[in-house]
């Protein structure tokens, strides 16, 4: 501990932070640009400034960019002294020399960063009489907005798209107040992150585009605290609505999981809930006169009274609706929406978790491991941020070694860079095809599923062994932290044994490995630990029965010959889900329900764990309640009990935890419904939100009564509590004085460290020692005319959900087959060539990508595309 | 009076070859160094010869060298880098030694490798001196043919491979740390100091970075020894210095003189004094980022202590002196303009505040200057001083302003209420 003095006040704080970030924990409103808390400081804004003094005596003091100064045995600072003063608020006239002042008309406005600590600082005369300079602005792509003339060179876009997440693309043109942050020329912007640009400028050069076409004030949103639903990552996001639409996604600092940032997948695939795909009426087979609910509820439970029912859940609904199904049609007729591969690969997944071979690593734990392998995985687009946060681990061991050697502090970001050059950690990948990570990998194998899984088997006995010729095993050995990661996207279960395999060989050699293993979707993980067998198992079953789809579509699981067959058997389908699917169309019965902005419920990610997400708004359309909410009104119906008009989440969690006691915790993810702070509820609108009695103006001039929430201790309006809530149950961050996403600091015990009540989620998986994975991979062979199609993943167009969105479906690439070199020369045929493939009795035409690095037999086909339907892969294909 | 810098540059003929560089006693350092010293008896031998960085800076070389990490633990890649890239406004001395004598610059950084045994050097040369590169392109290979440079010079253990990189031309790679940036490729932009480049350098390893005179004077040294390089002196700082003198001067140049000649000197002796009809008004006695000084300090010792105690600095040594003809609005417009231009564009306070002092000091000089324009720049000089700013460059700026304003006050004003220029 040290002691600083803030204006001749002390404290107790931690040696060797900066005086920036220390002055912030402290809760003082000291202005700054430059440093960001993930990225660390650098000293260009100068706006940070204070008074630093030698001693007691010393009167006259020095002046010093707090962010650059450490934090002393004992510290004497001035925030308040007026030189100090005088001199931040002319930072801000220097910057608002060339600033268009255009905040009426900026997106940022209202939560702009750079109003903010103008206003802070106290400026607010213009003495600079000069013409401003001005700048063209260049089209980013569909995703964020460019608008330079705002810029204020604080050097963030550039310092997070290149340093921190890799990107190639943008960079600092020109020199002298002619700097520009831009591309080499208009184009998409390559990085899979770019839309955390919007957030971290603090100005509004760089803007969501997609909010653009609906925009709103931060002030007028109603915000909920929400979970990604694009990957099985579970990163934490605010999702925002106005007027019945849901307008914008941000990340929600979750210290655990995605820290300060999310991908672009998760920023932008919200659209799917305004899309056309969207599914607002119900549907009934043969008949489009619409219905009233009522008629429509009956008529389902009169079906389901005199048939059995077969109910089918799915990975990408939340526990509570997977679960209300199971109890609607009981559990020995509730099946899981998957391939019994799929299912088998899950169930493994799970088993390894559980297994107590390794620590679970949390997603933003990534970055603390020091050697990591990862087997099968495309972690850029199955699990981006899980990409994100290996180019910060493999940054861990020579910033280490430079804060050892030279002495630097680890939040002195330029200086470490510059020592630490490109040396990075030890990284190795083993993957089908070339990834982004490639370049920050040790070592890059490019080989099959199962090539793969061998090689992790191999190494696992190189550990054992101690075989000192295995550089891989050696590395791992020689870790401090090493980490596995592997994942089920390729289908081969053999890899999650090699993986536990690998991580057994480290356990038994006295390291304490770390895994961390990808899943398909958002919940996955939930639905494993359901332990629901796959439908696969079931088909004998659907024989005049009648099929209840919940929240997913066969045709991505299954061929779609086995499923019309399977549809075909049974007496009727009804369905329920928020978006138009194939499955839909053959349904009898469609429910529209509502997406997770309009739905409560809870999830649980890769890592086991479970994490609630918050509906933002009531939609006024009243067929879109949660799936659970439906299930639980046919089950009374069934049961002819009583609906209970109130029910509430918590008593639907209540009840999955008495039946199934693995999901104990999912009741602790958030406050219940009777959580009070001060006897209030929590706003989910900043108390600025305008227009409220003005807003239904037209309908009717009597304003509504406010729509009251059964599931959750948020309000829909502006009313409550206004301090900082729990941190499960933040809908949004802001804090006087603090309009903008920076106002994260003050919900922080300390800045760059966990919510204040610690971070939202709880771990549902407590490992406990077994270990049981076979040790030897399958063999494949190919005859002359085939090959092992292998999937590749898109991060825009793989996913489900994300791949409806307007903007993203902008950036989805249309189907192909990639092939190496060899392969097109023995086929005599030329790229972009459309060939005829056949892959499990179904042919398929695709133009051929050349791809130099993958081996000889392999051919990868993206996977999920809507354009290319369901194709069985990884499978063994011919080529005409 | 012993010039040695200078005493093998000979206007007007190409420079010596290795061969002839070596006939005239070149490369007897190189010899002393490698085969009779170790390195840190060199370190201490330039140490104890107080030679003051001839950049700008005046910090003690030998000092700089021993921060840098020796033995078994340290680095193994470390670098020596010559800065050639001389842009300050008014200074062209390097260029003499550049052009004059290359063999003498590499002699003197093949001596500084060894001392903290940098095993490769670079001479970053301002993308102007086309004849220098020519020249020292030709040097590099001779040394090498003659053994001076490649592995196992003089058949030691010591190698260094001297490089020339051309810089696109940018006042802001003379200020050492971003010369590194751009020597590695980056952006020109400087780097937060702690770490030292002795420590954290080119490519993050320990750099030395030299100014062009100072590594010229290091052969001088070894081979004469510490005692007579303080002889060479008027003052407590060592050596001779190019000194240069420029402006409406009878005899502009640059000379080699001993460290501490007085400012009238150098300027009624050597420069042959005003031109006719011309009257000395001030100098910036070190170059264009120096305070002026006006014509009651002529007398003051061209060293790095007197001149600082006049309220300015030594600087590069080479001044540009302002005369009763020229309008010192327009004089330090003219300065202001290069540096908002050069200003790299990283730190607020300088690609912001610059750009304004020059906007300010053009309307005045058009005689559109307001009343308060006067305590705007006032304001600026103030907070664009040391550590303010993230480099030097812009405290460099703002000295020739703020000693203008001090000195010149009275021409501000008159175009201010004149609403015009008096000189034109």
């Amino acid at each position: 501990m040290a002691t600083l003095y803030v204006d001749n006040r002390i404290y107790e704080v931690t040696e060797g932070k900066n005086l920036l970030e220390t002055c912030l924990s402290l809760g003082f409103d000291l202005p700054y640009f430059c440093w960001h808390p993930a990225m660390g400081s650098v000293g260009a804004c100068r706006q940070c400034a204070i008074k630093i003094f030698k001693d007691e005596s010393d009167t006259t003091g020095r002046l010093v960019m707090s962010c650059m100064e450490p934090v002393g045995k004992e510290t004497r600072i001035s925030v308040n002294h007026p030189d100090a003063e005088k001199f931040r608020k002319q930072i801000i006239e220097w910057l608002m020399t060339n600033h268009p002042h255009d905040c009426a008309v900026c997106d940022e406005g209202g939560s702009c960063h750079l109003q903010d600590m103008t206003v802070m600082t106290g400026h607010n005369y213009r003495r600079f009489e000069y013409p401003k300079r001005t700048y063209l602005n260049q089209y980013l792509g569909p995703l964020i907005n460019h608008e330079m003339n705002r810029c204020i060179q604080c050097y963030r876009c550039v310092r997070f798209y290149k340093d921190y997440a890799g990107g190639k693309d943008l960079d600092v043109y020109a020199a002298h107040n002619h700097v520009y942050f831009g591309r080499e020329k208009d184009g998409i912007l390559e990085s899979e992150f770019s839309g955390n640009l919007a957030e971290v400028c603090p100005t509004g050069v760089f803007t969501d585009k997609t909010l653009k076409q609906h925009y709103s004030r931060k002030w007028d949103f109603t915000f909920a605290p929400s979970v990604c639903q694009h990957c099985s990552l579970g990163c934490n996001i605010i999702a925002g609505e106005r007027y019945g639409e849901l307008r914008q996604i941000t990340s929600r600092y979750n210290g655990d999981v995605n820290g300060y940032f999310i991908c672009d997948r998760g920023r932008f695939g919200y659209e799917v809930a305004n899309s056309p795909k969207r599914l607002l009426q119900p549907q009934l087979k043969n008949d489009n006169t619409s219905f009233g609910q009522e008629f429509i509820i009956n008529d389902i439970s009169e079906l389901i009274a005199t048939s059995n029912c077969i109910g089918i859940g799915s990975p990408r609904a939340s526990n509570e609706s997977n679960f209300a199904l199971q109890q609607l049609v009981g559990k020995e007729n509730f099946f899981a929406g998957l391939s019994k591969q799929e299912y088998q690969l899950n169930q493994t997944a799970l088993k390894l978790l559980q297994s107590g071979v390794a620590e679970i690593s949390s997603l933003k734990q990534i970055e603390q491991y020091d050697a990591i392998v990862t087997l099968g995985e495309d972690l850029t687009n199955t699990a981006p941020m899980a990409a994100l946060a290996v180019r910060q681990a493999v940054r861990k061991e020579p910033v280490e070694n430079a804060q050892q050697t030279i002495n630097l502090a680890s939040w002195h970001d330029a200086a470490l860079r510059e020592f630490v050059q490109h040396e990075h950690g030890a990284l190795f990948i083993f993957h089908p095809h070339a990834t982004k990570l490639d370049e920050i990998a040790t070592k890059v194998t490019y080989a099959t599923p199962e090539e793969i899984a061998s090689e992790g088997f191999r190494i696992a006995r190189n550990i054992e062994s101690s075989a000192d010729s295995d550089p891989i095993a050696a590395a791992l050995l020689k870790a401090e932290r090493p980490l596995i990661i592997v994942g089920t996207s390729l289908f081969n279960e053999d890899l999650l044994n090699a993986a536990g395999a690998l991580a057994h060989s480290l356990q038994k050699k006295g390291k304490t490995p770390g895994i961390f293993i990808i899943q398909a979707e958002c919940n996955s993980m939930g639905l494993a630990m359901m332990n629901t067998p796959s439908v696969e198992d079931a088909f004998y079953k659907f024989e005049n029965n009648i099929l209840i789809v919940l929240e997913n579509d066969l045709y991505r699981k299954f061929p779609a010959q086995q499923v019309d067959e399977l549809l075909n058997k049974c007496k009727q389908i009804i369905t329920f889900d928020h978006i138009k699917t194939h499955t839909n169309e053959k349904a009898g019965i469609v429910v529209p329900v509502g997406i997770f902005s309009e739905a409560d419920g809870t999830l649980i990610n890769n890592e086991g764990r479970a994490q609630r997400f918050f509906q933002v708004f009531i939609p006024q359309n009243e067929w879109l309640k949660e799936s659970w909410r439906w299930l639980y009104t046919l089950k009374a119906l069934k049961e002819s009990t009583a609906i209970d008009e109130n029910l509430s989440l918590g008593t639907v969690q209540q009840d999955l935890i008495e039946a199934l006691p693995q999901f104990k915790g999912i009741e602790q993810t958030a406050p219940d419904e009777d959580f009070r702070l001060n006897g209030q509820k929590i706003p989910r609108s900043p108390h600025r939100y305008s227009g409220r009695t003005a807003i239904q103006a037209n309908i009717n001039v009597s304003e509504p009564k406010p729509l009251e929430d059964n599931d959750s201790p948020m309000s829909f309006t502006m009313e409550g509590f206004r301090g900082i809530p729990p941190s499960s149950a933040t809908p949004f961050f802001w804090s006087p004085g603090w309009n903008s996403v920076q106002s994260i600091n003050k919900f922080q015990i300390e800045v760059g460290g966990p919510l204040h009540d610690g971070n939202p989620g709880v771990r549902l998986i407590k490992p406990a020692f077994t270990s049981e994975f076979k040790l030897s991979s399958n063999k494949t062979s190919l005859k002359a005319n085939e090959w092992l199609a292998v999937p590749i993943y898109h991060i825009f167009g793989s996913e489900e959900l994300s791949a409806e969105a307007d903007s993203i479906q902008e950036l989805t690439p249309a189907p192909y087959i990639a092939l190496n070199q060899s392969s097109i020369d023995k086929l005599g045929i030329k790229e972009n060539e459309v060939i005829t493939i056949e892959l499990n009795k179904e042919t398929y035409q695709l133009p051929v990508k050349f791809r130099p690095e993958i081996t000889d037999k392999i051919a990868l086909i993206p996977y999920g595309l809507t354009a290319m339907g369901y194709i069985a892969l990884p499978g063994i294909i011919s080529i005409k | 009076m012993e010039r040695p810098l200078t005493r093998n540059i000979h206007p007007n003929r190409p420079p010596l070859t290795a061969k002839e560089y070596e006939m005239a006693g070149g490369y007897m350092a190189v010899k002393q160094a490698l085969l009779k010293m170790t390195p840190s008896e060199v370190v201490e031998l330039i140490k104890e010869s107080n030679l003051k960085g001839r950049g700008g800076a005046g910090f003690n070389t030998g000092m700089k060298w021993s921060f840098v990490p020796m033995g078994e633990t340290a680095p193994t890649t470390k670098y020596i880098v010559a800065n050639a890239d001389e842009m300050e406004p008014g200074t062209f001395k390097d260029r003499l030694l550049l052009e004059g004598n290359p063999h003498q610059l590499i002699e003197g950084m093949i001596v500084a490798a060894y001392a903290i045994q940098a095993t490769q050097g670079y001479v970053f040369l301002r993308f102007a001196y086309k004849e220098a590169a020519i020249r020292i392109t030709k040097a590099i290979i001779e040394a090498y043919a003659e053994g001076y440079l490649g592995d196992h010079i003089l058949g030691t253990g010591f190698s260094l491979h001297l490089h020339l990189h051309t810089g696109v031309g940018r006042y802001m790679c003379g200020e050492e740390t971003a010369l590194l940036n751009a020597l590695e490729g980056k952006r020109a932009t400087p780097r937060a100091k702690p770490p030292f480049p002795q420590v954290s350098g080119l490519f993050g390893k320990p750099t030395i970075v030299n100014n062009v005179e100072t590594l010229c004077n290091i052969p001088h040294i070894i081979n004469n020894g510490a005692d007579w390089f303080k002889s060479l002196s008027y003052s407590e700082d060592g050596g001779t210095k190019l000194y240069g003198v420029s402006g409406n001067v009878k005899t502009p140049g640059c000379w080699e003189l001993p460290m501490g000649v007085s400012m009238r000197e150098l300027i009624e002796e050597h420069a042959g004094g005003m031109k006719d009809g011309y009257k000395f008004r001030g100098v910036l006695p070190g170059g264009a980022s120096t305070d002026f000084l006006i014509e009651q300090h002529l007398d003051i010792k061209m060293d790095f202590k007197s001149v600082s105690m006049a309220g300015s600095r030594l600087g590069t040594g080479t001044m540009i002196v302002l005369d009763d003809k020229t309008c010192p609005v327009g004089f330090v417009h003219n300065l202001e303009q290069f540096f908002a231009r050069e200003s790299c564009g990283w730190c607020t306070p300088c690609r912001e505040g610059l750009p304004w002092v020059e906007k300010i000091l053009w309307s005045i000089e058009q005689g559109k200057g307001a009343s308060n324009d006067i305590e705007l720049l006032f304001e600026h000089a103030r907070l664009l001083g040391p550590g303010n700013t993230f480099c030097a460059l812009a405290p460099g700026a703002v000295e020739p302003l703020q000693s203008a304003l001090k000195y010149f006050r009275e021409d501000f004003e008159q175009h201010i209420h004149q609403r015009k220029c008096p000189y034109d």
